[in-house]
């Protein structure tokens, strides 16, 4: 009796300790994260960093230590924690990472997620719990559209610093028909939402331009004999092969558009998702001359930017979307020092609607992706990357050679006979 | 009447029904395509030939790593599921030896030299890794049930994919590119990339050595002895544990052949996952063509690889169906159901016949 | 520490090497247990184990992850190495030994570390880099030789510790163990324990122990030494103590299900300070169940007998029956305990059971390897999102309203899937063995291709998907979240596992296992084999239907990428780890293989090395799964009247 007199009295002074809380003053809408003195300010990822698609996370994950890194770790005298779950590249992934991070209360905005379809799952789950997401890959025009009609998921807190689709592929497609003057197009994606989404903006948009559509379709995510195909499109001869694909699909389809016979006047054209410094090197000579829109990346920050991954991290990016990552952070974490209000006891008040309010005012944010400006109306709710922060670029032999990024050959708005 | 009633079987008659829907399909499929107005979008005679030695090299790597699963089949009747992983180990580690090589100009200024020297370095580490496995994983599953090596294969699978993005990385590499290999030549008015002769002519080399390894020497009388029963193996003094690890380091050899050989035709997408899809595929291969047969897997590798290069466009664009490429596991894998059908036992699966398997 | 060694070692060292030089000699096992230990640790480093596991901290601001792991390799060396030779030598011999074994394992990180000095390997191994180095120099990378000094040292010292270890009385040694394990347990998934604790207990009140999801230097001291208690304390407190635990859980999780009923709240007290609510519903209960149990335990008076360590374990009938109670309460109220992230999990897992009991049908009590079993599920899914999304492919449902809802489509994917089965099974009822397994595996993958096709994108959105799904609704209540959908999965699992016990007792089950055995034999016996074959895959079929119209409705939306293969592994997985053909196996295994690598998030990149780890282990050490059925156990151990082991079980007589 005596022990069970013992451990009584132990869990009686484990409640003791218990001290009731104060409720801060919070006028805010959603609420407010309180930070105390010692504690440190808490930000979260959900990417893909186990599977196949690893290598997407990995590049987010650098793009954010990097960001971090960029702040020394601290933001107002608080120490940065970062918070890592693994969303997959699957809706089920997503949704799990989502709840995982929306039990933590003193979370305030996460990074991610990197595919469109782990978005379209934990999207409710984070917008009710009064965060934001900030993706850096998610692409597909449905995540920042609210009209359900037109098939539209957008709940509020969600932003990008990836290009909408629409923006992209429509560039794509002007200057395949524009500035290229191609009448004849056949689009490759790879069964992920990414290519498929934007391969059928861009030949709609063609379509729209005037030109003929001739062939659409499509590889598997692993496939590494690419003739079938190329031989099929051959056969229409097109002016360009559109394939917004990733590494390595696109690496083959390019150099192996070199052995098709037929396709020696066809122009490739490819999109951020081979928008990698390893992309040219990695595909050969069949490179060379071949289009990839992508981030309109600011030249000597970015050069820093890959020298200081190389030697925080190791290498060189994985995949093209480190930049946006890196973008990503420094809005939300440029957003929290915003709003952040000193309360008395020396610690911080955060505002979860205010920091939305200041993510969506974000405007001419001077990123490695170029300048960047927060939309706020249907269909581009939320898409800080706007059309002008692309770029359409041509790979030369000296990107070949290890020179990144690419010259630009076209962005919006850019006159058509220079 | 009653007595062809009895012998009526459902599953028998709904099986042969398929075959004839299967076949009639394919043959409605391949004369559309054929007869497709040329304007059309019909494919020439001449892209029908690249596309079918297209399917032989393939085909040939295929075979090469479906050996692995072969042999190790016919002696522990196992599935080693993670062999595929064995192939990218090589491939993955001599591209570094590879980029280096071509760094100093050593694998264009001596590639007869060169290319070997990567051959068997890959096929080293590979078998190092294959033996590792059996001795670590495998050996001490004998006489388990039939399961439990395949789950611990799929586990092995996982372990050494990411063991080897872990050490070098989640990014995708590629394999330089070697001159020599450029090019075509022209034969009797067909032009053959240079690439593909060479995938071909050493998946033969190697092919045929192997063979005449089984065939011929002591240790492949060895491993047949083995493969037919292991007690009386053993009691005609066999060391059956040293004839396993043989037959994993064989396959493991062979696997990391290939993944050079598929690395120097195909230099790109080298990374960690690169071994699983090739890994199921030559495993079906191994089963197309009768599992733990030498030449069954040979034969099978050729034959899955010109079906998946030729299948899709032949059959399914005459069938007008969208997308085709995108389903050529589609057919892949039909086929493979239909020839198990027809043959159970795999197109050369004698062996197997015995209730054994 | 080293030089200590050294001196010990010179008067031994003739000795010494001449017991090693001799392969015979015990001592050849330490040059052995060294460099295994040392590839271990040369290997975690490579992999980037360390680096990563350095970012967790299992005691706040005391030691990381990566600190403890990095001894873990050297120290369990030594502790075997101990156990082995420690009958046939003095305690001095041994200790020297061991400390051996930890001077040798620091060897080959030492050699890459100074390689790394002369070559850049970097290229190579990306984890060669700078937190590398921290780590095993214990941050003097800039003086290498006091690192090498000081990683020599300690893991000199593991070695030694672990020898110590294996030399205390058994009793010291099984409880310090424990702590320790519970300790470093508690660390590492402080996250999983934080999200259950907040439950009850105020943010404020848990800083006291656990900051940011990591453990305090004072709370792990007091779970270590609490766990040293546990082991010394009579059986019969320990099993009362855990009881009370468990009764206080669920106590907890019927507070906070009624809070969570809007209109049972009111009847409840709580307190916005949190004293009453942990006194209400942890303390009392806790302390109830806790008294109860030992009253229990300890039948009437005589205390004084029973306190002395009895291994008289056997309990009475009432434990039991109270047990069972508990369980099934505990159950029930699960996911108010745990909160809405673990509950998540808990659906996640329990999707996998459900597809486990399927698949069990056909490979554990048919015997047909089925590697295509994610078809059913996908089929499942897709019927489910096709018949009631909301969106534009919705075949009924619209924005303007709801016409078929979730009860009414879970019988057509259960249908659909079976009809699935039956058509796939069909052409492969003739094959045997592996033909059986890559063929069905082709299943699995032409689902796949079906399902991302461009083909079908018309019908079920291809590579965009299937969006709108509604959330079941059930009395008015829409069951939205996991916590919700717990119970759906949970009578799902139990009508399952009921037809799975009476299948395995019935006339078909006993036919199924004669064909598993023998089918050549079952079919001289006058069973119909084909009939029996397809019967097995059409109802394993079902199941998997019903779990992928839950998981449908669960994510909200369907993509095809959720359908590849590994779904089919992880499954069959499940069943081999839990142990064949048996039900509660089906449950562990899918906690085990599906609900670790959940909570094991924040390890990502390492998640799937482990797991593939575990299978190996598994496999290994115990072939027969974690809770093997009665039958197949008898089997496998071979009693006199069955046959040896390697014979009977699972498909070795095809």
């Amino acid at each position: 009796m005596k022990r069970f007199l013992f451990v009584l009295a132990l869990l009686a002074l484990m409640v003791g300790i218990a001290t009731p809380v104060l409720a801060q003053e919070c006028d805010d809408a959603l609420g407010c994260v309180e930070i105390g003195e010692d504690d440190p300010i808490v930000i979260a990822s959900m990417l893909t960093t186990s599977g196949a698609t690893s290598f997407l996370g990995a590049d987010s994950e650098g793009g954010i230590e990097l960001a971090i890194a960029g702040w020394d770790g601290e933001l107002l005298g608080h120490e940065i924690e970062w918070v890592k779950e693994d969303s997959l590249c699957s809706a089920e992934g997503g949704q799990t990472a989502a709840q995982r991070v929306a039990a933590d209360e003193s979370v305030l905005g996460v990074v991610g997620t990197n595919c469109s379809s782990a978005a379209a799952a934990a999207l409710p789950i984070i917008s009710e719990a009064g965060l934001v997401l900030i993706s850096p890959s998610n692409t597909a025009p449905t995540l920042t559209n609210d009209d359900t009609e037109a098939g539209g998921v957008y709940q509020p807190g969600y932003f990008r610093t990836a290009h909408n689709d629409l923006f992209q592929g429509a560039i794509a497609a002007q200057f395949a028909y524009d500035v290229l003057g191609a009448r004849s197009l056949a689009t490759i994606h790879d069964g992920s939402p990414y290519a498929d989404g934007l391969q059928d903006v861009m030949a709609t948009t063609f379509a729209e331009l005037g030109g003929e559509v001739v062939f659409q379709g499509a590889v598997n995510v692993g496939d590494t004999e690419m003739g079938a195909i190329l031989t099929q499109i051959a056969s229409d001869s097109p002016d360009v092969i559109y394939f917004p694909i990733f590494e390595p699909e696109s690496n083959f389809i390019a150099a192996q558009s070199l052995d098709i016979d037929g396709l020696e006047n066809t122009i490739l054209m490819g999109a951020d998702g081979s928008f990698v410094d390893s992309f040219p090197e990695n595909t050969g000579d069949a490179a060379v001359g071949m289009y990839l829109s992508g981030p309109l990346v600011a030249g000597e920050a970015y050069d820093a930017f890959l020298e200081l991954w190389d030697e925080e991290i190791g290498g060189v990016p994985p995949s093209g979307f480190h930049a946006h990552a890196f973008d990503a952070t420094n809005i939300l974490l440029d957003a929290i020092e915003a709003v952040a209000v000193e309360t008395d006891d020396g610690g911080l008040s955060i505002g979860r609607q205010a920091l939305r309010d200041a993510i969506a005012a974000t405007t001419d944010f001077e990123g490695l992706t170029g300048t960047l400006t927060c939309q706020t109306e249907a269909p581009f709710i939320g898409d800080c990357a706007t059309g002008e922060a692309l770029a359409v670029f041509e790979i030369t032999q000296a990107e070949l050679d290890g020179n990144w990024p690419p010259p630009v050959a076209w962005q919006p708005g850019m006159d058509m006979d220079e | 009447m009653s007595r062809y009633l009895d012998d009526f079987s459902l599953v028998d008659f709904t099986i042969n029904a398929l075959r004839v829907v299967i076949i009639v399909l394919v043959f409605w499929g391949a004369f559309n395509t054929l007869t497709l107005p040329a304007d059309a979008g019909r494919i020439t005679g001449e892209q029908w030939f690249d596309l079918f030695v297209a399917g032989l090299t393939q085909g040939s790597i295929y075979a090469l790593i479906a050996l692995g699963y072969t042999l190790v089949y016919g002696i522990l009747l196992m599935i080693n599921f993670a062999h595929g992983e064995i192939f990218m180990a090589g491939a993955f580690t001599t591209v570094f030896l590879a980029t280096w090589m071509d760094k100093i100009g050593f694998l264009n200024g001596y590639p007869f030299v060169a290319i070997p020297l990567l051959i068997i370095f890959s096929g080293f580490i590979s078998m190092i890794i294959a033996v590792l496995l059996e001795r670590i994983a495998y050996r001490p599953l004998r006489g388990a049930p039939r399961l439990v090596p395949l789950i611990t294969a799929i586990g092995a699978s996982f372990f050494l994919q990411y063991t080897f993005r872990g050490l070098y990385g989640s990014g995708f590499k590629s394999y330089p590119t070697v001159d020599i290999l450029k090019g075509s030549v022209a034969i009797s008015g067909f032009s053959i990339p240079i690439a593909r002769i060479f995938v071909f002519v050493s998946a033969l080399v190697l092919m045929g050595g192997l063979y005449w390894l089984v065939e011929r020497t002591k240790i492949g009388k060895a491993m047949r002895a083995v493969s037919e029963d292991k007690e009386v193996a053993r009691l005609m003094g066999i060391d059956i544990n040293f004839v396993i690890m043989f037959t994993f380091a064989l396959g493991g050899l062979l696997a990391g052949a290939a993944g050079v050989i598929n690395g120097l035709y195909r230099p790109q997408g080298v990374n960690f996952f690169m071994g699983f899809r090739p890994g199921i595929k030559a495993f079906t291969a191994a089963v197309l063509g009768g599992i733990g047969s030498v030449p069954g897997a040979m034969l099978g590798g050729l034959f899955l690889g010109v079906i998946e290069a030729i299948g899709p466009n032949l059959v399914m664009t005459g069938l007008g169906i969208p997308g085709p490429n995108q389903l050529q596991d589609v057919i892949a894998f039909t086929m493979l159901v239909l020839v198990l059908i027809f043959r159970p036992q795999g197109i050369i699966g004698e062996r197997l016949t015995e209730k054994k398997a | 520490m080293t030089s200590i060694a050294a001196k010990n070692q010179q008067g031994q060292v003739q000795s010494l090497w001449k017991l090693i030089s001799d392969e015979s000699q015990p001592y050849h096992h330490i040059l052995r247990m060294g460099f295994l230990a040392g590839i271990t640790l040369l290997f975690l480093g490579l992999i980037g184990m360390l680096e990563a596991f350095n970012e967790r901290e299992v005691i706040r601001d005391v030691v990381t992850l990566a600190q403890f792991v990095l001894f873990v390799p050297t120290f369990a060396a030594a502790y075997m190495a101990a156990q082995r030779i420690r009958e046939e030598q003095s305690i001095g011999m041994v200790l020297v030994a061991a400390t051996i074994i930890g001077l040798l394992s620091a060897i080959p990180t030492i050699v890459i570390l100074l390689i790394n000095t002369q070559v850049n390997i970097r290229d190579m191994f990306v984890h060669v880099n700078r937190d590398w180095l921290e780590i095993i120099t214990f941050d003097n990378r800039n003086q290498l030789g006091l690192g090498i000094g000081l990683l020599l040292g300690s893991l000199g010292l593991a070695g030694l510790l672990g020898a110590v270890l294996q030399n205390l009385p058994q009793k010291i040694r099984r409880s310090v163990i424990f702590g320790l394990s519970l300790m470093l347990v508690i660390g590492v998934m402080s996250e999983t324990v934080g999200l259950i604790m907040q439950e009850i207990f105020t943010d404020d009140f848990l800083d006291n122990f656990f900051k940011r999801d990591t453990l305090l230097l004072n709370s792990a001291i007091g779970l270590f030494v609490f766990g040293v208690a546990l082991i010394w304390v009579p059986d019969k407190v320990r099993r009362s103590f855990v009881f009370g635990l468990v009764v206080a859980m669920v106590a907890l999780g019927l507070r906070n299900l009624l809070l969570a009923i809007d209109s049972l709240t009111s009847i409840i007290p709580t307190s916005e300070e949190g004293f009453l609510d942990v006194f209400l519903y942890f303390l009392l209960p806790f302390v109830a169940g806790f008294a109860g149990r030992l009253y229990l335990e300890y039948g009437s008076r005589d205390s004084n007998k029973a306190k002395t360590d009895t291994k008289a374990t056997t309990s009475t009938g009432r434990p039991i029956r109270v047990d069972l109670i508990v369980s099934i309460a505990i159950l029930l109220v699960a996911p108010w305990i745990v909160g809405r992230a673990l509950s998540d999990v808990m659906v996640t897992i329990g999707i996998f059971v459900l597809m486990g009991i399927g698949l069990n049908v056909a490979v554990g009590l048919a015997g047909l390897l089925d590697l295509g079993y994610v078809t059913n599920y996908a089929v499942g899914a897709y019927v489910l999102a096709v018949m009631t999304s909301t969106g534009p492919l919705g075949l009924f449902n619209s924005q303007e309203g709801v016409i078929v809802n979730f009860w009414m489509v879970i019988p057509v994917a259960l249908l659909a899937a079976m009809l699935a089965g039956f058509v796939f099974a069909v052409p492969v009822l003739k094959m045997r063995g592996d033909y059986l397994a890559i063929a069905t595996l082709g299943f699995g993958e032409i689902i796949g291709r079906l399902a991302v096709s461009d083909a079908l994108a018309p019908i079920i959105g291809g590579a965009q998907g299937m969006s709108f799904i509604p959330k079941p609704e059930l009395l008015g209540f829409t069951l939205k979240d996991p916590e919700q959908l717990y119970y759906i999965i949970l009578v799902a699992c139990a009508i399952t596992l009921i037809v799975s016990i009476r299948l395995n007792n019935s006339r078909t089950g006993r036919q199924w296992m004669a064909i598993r055995e023998d089918e050549d034999v079952a079919s001289a016996m006058g069973i119909n084999v084909a009939q029996a074959k397809l019967l097995a895959f059409t109802i394993s079929a079902a199941t998997g239907g019903v779990a992928g119209a839950i998981f449908a409705a669960k994510v909200g939306t369907v993509f095809p990428n959720s359908f590849s293969v590994i779904v089919s592994i992880n499954v069959l997985s499940l069943i081999i780890v839990g142990g064949m053909g048996s039900n509660p196996g089906i449950v562990v295994g899918a906690i085990v293989l599906i609900g670790l690598p959940e909570l094991l998030r924040e390890f990502s990149d390492f998640r799937w090395l482990m797991y593939g780890a575990l299978l190996i282990w598994m496999m290994n050490n115990r072939p027969d799964g974690l809770w093997p059925s009665q039958v197949r156990r008898r089997e496998l151990i071979g009693d006199d009247s069955s046959p040896p082991a390697d014979e009977s079980p699972m498909m070795a007589s095809e």
